[in-house]
């Protein structure tokens, strides 16, 4: 009934000014972001807006990640499709094998005339939705990586030294010892287990997480994730779960708000999380690299990214196009991006950007921020660090939550967990490729 | 001694369930035949291409030992829920019907759960129970009891079936309340004056008498365990931990809408569909026949 009116609304007042409404081109832009992202995102969008007059961005917010791109897939067999899409990393497969229902940004940034360089942004950002051919097919938008936070204050309660060196998972064993024996109900907590422990751990580590280059040189990919380097280090992190050392809270960030509470000492999790720990924290807190085995593969080599890319959709006129490649212009430009990797933690996609905060003194304000940027781009990516391109990703992050959850418990141990996660993640990339053929 | 009603013709019967037969094709027939069409291809998400399998996508999923466990973890789940679900149910109707004061108040109550829906009532139960900070499992954490629902799958489908089964008490509490309501008090009251204590009149008159309403509830219930529990077990285990919690339903949506695979998930649908099916027919066939109206 509301939407009526507005929708009533919005017709009168486009009769009452046919001059504006017949000079600016809509571009509707949808979005997973909620909250002080949300915020962000609209102003952005205002911005993009008044600064000319041409085009309207219109953002609106469609569920979590996975209902967004529900939504997105739902309203192209509709043909009410979006011009821009925002879909997690983990749809990035899904939305390359689309051919049809997507357009690559190169293209669209080409034909809009807008100044793109694709080599002005982060491999390992950029890396993630390129082609084999180097094209780039969808705009990193938010794009983080794991560190490691340390609650300095329950390091000092348990006796240890908040300083120590945590730079390797040997290091961290000692010190995960050290804060139990010191009283510490919570040494190491984590959020996105999958995605830190398994998929960043493989790139970090210079080890394949699945055939074919990840998944990047063809569908025929299958999984590697019981490779020797993942189940040693998912057995230690089992022993460390059995002893107390090592607690699991869930799938998704559920030990966030166990860490903001104060209650652990360490926790794995997103560099985009510095916002909330910052804002709730009531402890002094570092932002340290995330750890490595110290003679495990080539680590460390760089750490992958997660977030959400935006993508161009299919059967739109070509004047809404060249809006999308404006506006997809402007939210790379490099002001925006320094802005935006302030304000929410997430890596600048820009060389130039990085480089604008740098200059700013924004890191010496800021211990930590740029720990991240620094753990991504110290090294040139290699072709078990571009990123990960599978199939029904979302679906095998499910299977590998469930198996991590039965070494957790006690049930499996690591490798026969990993065995299973392989065995039953691989048909499901099989039943991808057969629908992408 | 059935009731029929003779009509003389078709035309006017015809017109008079038409209205049922255009509601029941417009909003099953044709999706479930579309679903038993889909069922046979592997479409890509977007509809762009699909590829005939045959029943490729049944083989595919049947030969899936999960899949096969999902239908054990359903059966235990609806039994547990209806179970749950009926038997405080019926015990707080008799309660609520021997209450001489304040019955008006109490009833209320009692069918308030019921108005909170799935997914908020899953929300506030995965608060109570939550490991770190909930109410409930801080004072299990005092007796020594270390809950842990995210690891512990017996404890996780422990607390979706409480979750599903609360507000579906006070919907049975409703239905065994009026039916104890029209058990006829002269009954009761010469089985009292023969010297059947309170047990004994509940065993031999009450509780059949009720044996309408509690078919009812039991095909209502299962239906219910079986399909619109989707949002609990969505808010509070995700089907988790090792799917533990997955019941047929929800991994139709996992499948279908988390990991677009559709060929996958209508064949799932076209399985519940058969599973449920089957399922009435048994009721109807073999439990209503214990039934007296």
């Amino acid at each position: 009934m509301k939407k009526n009116s507005i929708g009533a609304l919005a017709v009168s007042s486009t009769l009452l000014s046919p001059i504006a409404a017949y000079a600016e081109t809509e571009v509707h832009f949808w979005h997973a972001f909620t909250g002080r992202l949300g915020e962000l995102v609209a102003a952005q969008v205002e911005d993009f807006n008044a600064s000319q007059d041409n085009y309207t961005v219109v953002q609106s917010h469609k569920g979590n990640y996975s209902e967004t791109l529900n939504a997105g897939i739902a309203a192209f067999r509709a043909g009410e499709q979006p011009q821009i899409l925002m879909v997690f990393e983990v749809g990035t497969a899904t939305m390359m094998a689309a051919k049809g229902a997507t357009r690559p940004v190169y293209e669209v940034m080409a034909a809009s005339g807008a100044e793109f360089d694709q080599d002005a942004y982060i491999g390992a950002v950029k890396g993630y939705y390129t082609s084999t051919d180097g094209d780039m097919l969808s705009l990193p938008f938010n794009a983080s990586t794991p560190v490691l936070w340390v609650n300095r204050d329950a390091f000092k309660a348990a006796g240890v030294d908040p300083d120590t060196d945590l730079s390797t998972w040997q290091n961290v064993d000692k010190t995960l010892t050290a804060l139990k024996a010191g009283g510490s109900d919570c040494p190491l907590v984590t959020a996105w287990q999958s995605w830190i422990h398994l998929e960043n751990f493989s790139a970090y580590h210079d080890v394949p997480f699945a055939s074919k280059d990840n998944g990047f040189s063809g569908l025929d990919t299958e999984l590697q994730v019981n490779g020797d380097a993942q189940i040693a280090h998912l057995t230690a992190m089992g022993q460390w779960a059995k002893d107390g050392k090592f607690i699991y809270t869930g799938r998704r960030n559920e030990g966030g708000a166990n860490f903001r509470a104060g209650e652990c000492a360490l926790f794995t999790e997103s560099s985009a999380g510095y916002a909330g720990i910052k804002s709730e924290a009531k402890f002094a807190f570092d932002v340290r690299p995330l750890p490595y085995w110290e003679g495990v593969g080539n680590a460390p080599q760089n750490t992958i990214i997660g977030g959400a890319s935006l993508w161009v959709m299919e059967g739109h006129e070509e004047e809404e196009y060249k809006g999308a490649g404006e506006f997809l212009s402007y939210l790379s430009s490099s002001d925006v991006q320094a802005k935006w990797h302030q304000d929410t933690g997430y890596l600048p996609i820009t060389a130039e950007a990085s480089a604008a905060t740098k200059a700013s003194g924004f890191y010496e304000e800021n211990v930590g921020t740029e720990v991240a940027v620094i753990q991504m781009t110290a090294k040139a990516p290699t072709a078990n660090s571009n990123g990960l391109r599978l199939g029904s990703f979302d679906q095998i992050r499910g299977i590998i939550d469930e198996e991590l959850e039965a070494i957790w418990s006690g049930d499996k141990s690591a490798k026969d967990a990993m065995d299973s996660v392989v065995k039953r993640g691989n048909p499901l990339l099989r039943r991808f490729e057969q629908a992408n053929r | 001694m059935e009731k029929r009603v003779f009509f003389k013709g078709w035309l006017l019967p015809l017109l008079l369930i038409a209205p049922q037969i255009l509601v029941s094709a417009v909003f099953f027939f044709y999706p479930a035949g579309q679903a038993v069409w889909q069922s046979l291809f592997i479409p890509d998400p977007f509809g762009l291409s699909m590829q005939y399998v045959g029943l490729g996508n049944f083989k595919y999923l049947l030969s899936d030992p999960y899949y096969r466990a999902s239908f054990f973890t359903t059966g235990l789940f609806s039994i547990l829920v209806t179970l749950v679900s009926m038997i405080p149910a019926l015990f707080l109707a008799i309660v609520a019907d021997r209450l001489i004061k304040g019955a008006g108040t109490y009833r209320t109550m009692l069918i308030w759960p019921y108005a909170v829906a799935p997914a908020i009532a899953g929300v506030l139960w995965l608060f109570m129970f939550n490991t770190r900070v909930g109410v409930v499992s801080w004072y299990l954490g005092n007796l020594g009891y270390d809950w842990n629902h995210v690891l512990n799958g017996s404890e996780a489908m422990g607390l979706v079936v409480v979750s599903s089964a609360w507000g579906r008490i006070s919907y049975n509490f409703l239905f065994f309340f009026a039916a104890l309501q029209s058990v006829p008090k002269s009954i009761i009251e010469a089985a009292a004056i023969d010297g059947a204590r309170f047990w004994r009149r509940f065993w031999t008159i009450v509780l059949p008498l009720l044996s309408p309403t509690t078919f009812f509830l039991l095909v209502v219930n299962v239906v219910y365990a079986f399909f619109e529990t989707f949002g609990v077990i969505h808010t509070i285990t995700s089907g988790g931990p090792q799917q533990s919690t997955t019941i047929l339903v929800y991994k139709v949506f996992a499948d279908g809408f988390v990991g677009q695979d559709l060929g996958s998930s209508a064949a799932q649908s076209v399985i519940l569909l058969v599973v449920v099916g089957a399922l009435t027919v048994f009721q109807f066939k073999y439990i209503e026949r214990r039934v007296h109206y």
